[in-house]
């Protein structure tokens, strides 16, 4: 994916994104694709109290906004992250990241250039 | 690949007292962020704020304060974008903001932490920053005027 700038269309387009991720089971998804690679419902669903039905519910979810993606192996399915979603999700989390450092540049100015109030002495 | 929390830590060359008070004073507060606060930082307390920046005078918005340790950390839990008028404020999670301090050698280290995001439409978190954040440069100006006077 290349967007070039990010303008508020960009940040639209991740609520959805941040919404799916707002989920401890889902996050928890993501992680094991994240480092196991693509895996099966069976492989992702074992060793979870999880049941297999919930799984791919949330699975589903997470395919919704464009996070995962279902590959089909013959006759097995297998779950992949799809990186570019996560990406975008990343540089709005950026954006506001980038607006707390103006804000406190704005800080460190204000109490290194001050000088000392009266009240002090 | 934490999505939900931001964590900027920077060093302040100015006391602990004098940031602790940049901090505390809903006034000084207020002068740097841009807003008249009304309300004190006091554990459990509403700070209500409205911008200050020429055209963003219709922008309110309110801070509930967690916790306040004096010199040590202030934190409190805001609406991502309160001029939203299809924000049910009561119904909408809120972010944290932490600021901790520390001594350092050369003044003082500032940890700010703001968490929760994960739980708030990002577009709506992203508007209300952009829109303070439009007339803060000016207002960063009048700021280095007032200081220096």
């Amino acid at each position: 994916m290349s967007l070039p700038e990010h303008g508020p269309r960009d940040l639209e387009a991740a609520a959805p994104v941040f919404a799916a991720l707002g989920d401890a089971t889902r996050l928890a998804l993501l992680d094991r694709l994240s480092t196991a690679g693509p895996l099966s419902i069976t492989r992702l669903t074992a060793g979870t109290k999880i049941s297999r039905q919930a799984i791919t519910k949330h699975l589903h979810v997470l395919a919704g906004v464009g996070l995962v993606r279902d590959v089909r192996r013959g006759r097995e399915h297998r779950w992949e992250l799809k990186p570019d979603r996560l990406d975008e999700a990343r540089r709005s989390l950026d954006q506001i990241s980038h607006q707390w450092d103006e804000a406190l540049a704005r800080l460190k100015s204000f109490v290194e250039e001050s000088p000392p109030s009266s009240e002090e002495k | 690949m934490s999505t939900d929390r931001l964590e900027k830590r920077l060093v302040l060359r100015a006391p602990r007292s004098r940031v602790w008070r940049a901090l505390s004073n809903p006034d000084e507060f207020g002068r740097w962020f841009g807003a008249r606060l009304v309300g004190d930082f006091t554990p459990g307390a509403r700070v209500a704020a409205q911008l200050t920046i020429p055209g963003h005078e219709h922008v309110r918005f309110e801070m509930v304060v967690e916790k306040v340790e004096p010199e040590a950390l202030l934190a409190y839990r805001w609406h991502p974008a309160p001029s939203d008028p299809a924000l049910d404020a009561a119904s909408e999670p809120m972010t944290l903001v932490e600021f901790r301090l520390a001594e350092v050698a050369d003044g003082t280290e500032l940890t700010v932490i703001e968490s929760g995001f994960d739980r708030i439409p990002l577009a709506r978190r992203e508007q209300a920053f952009r829109r303070n954040d439009e007339g803060w440069a000016m207002q960063v100006q009048n700021l280095r005027r007032y200081v220096a006077a």
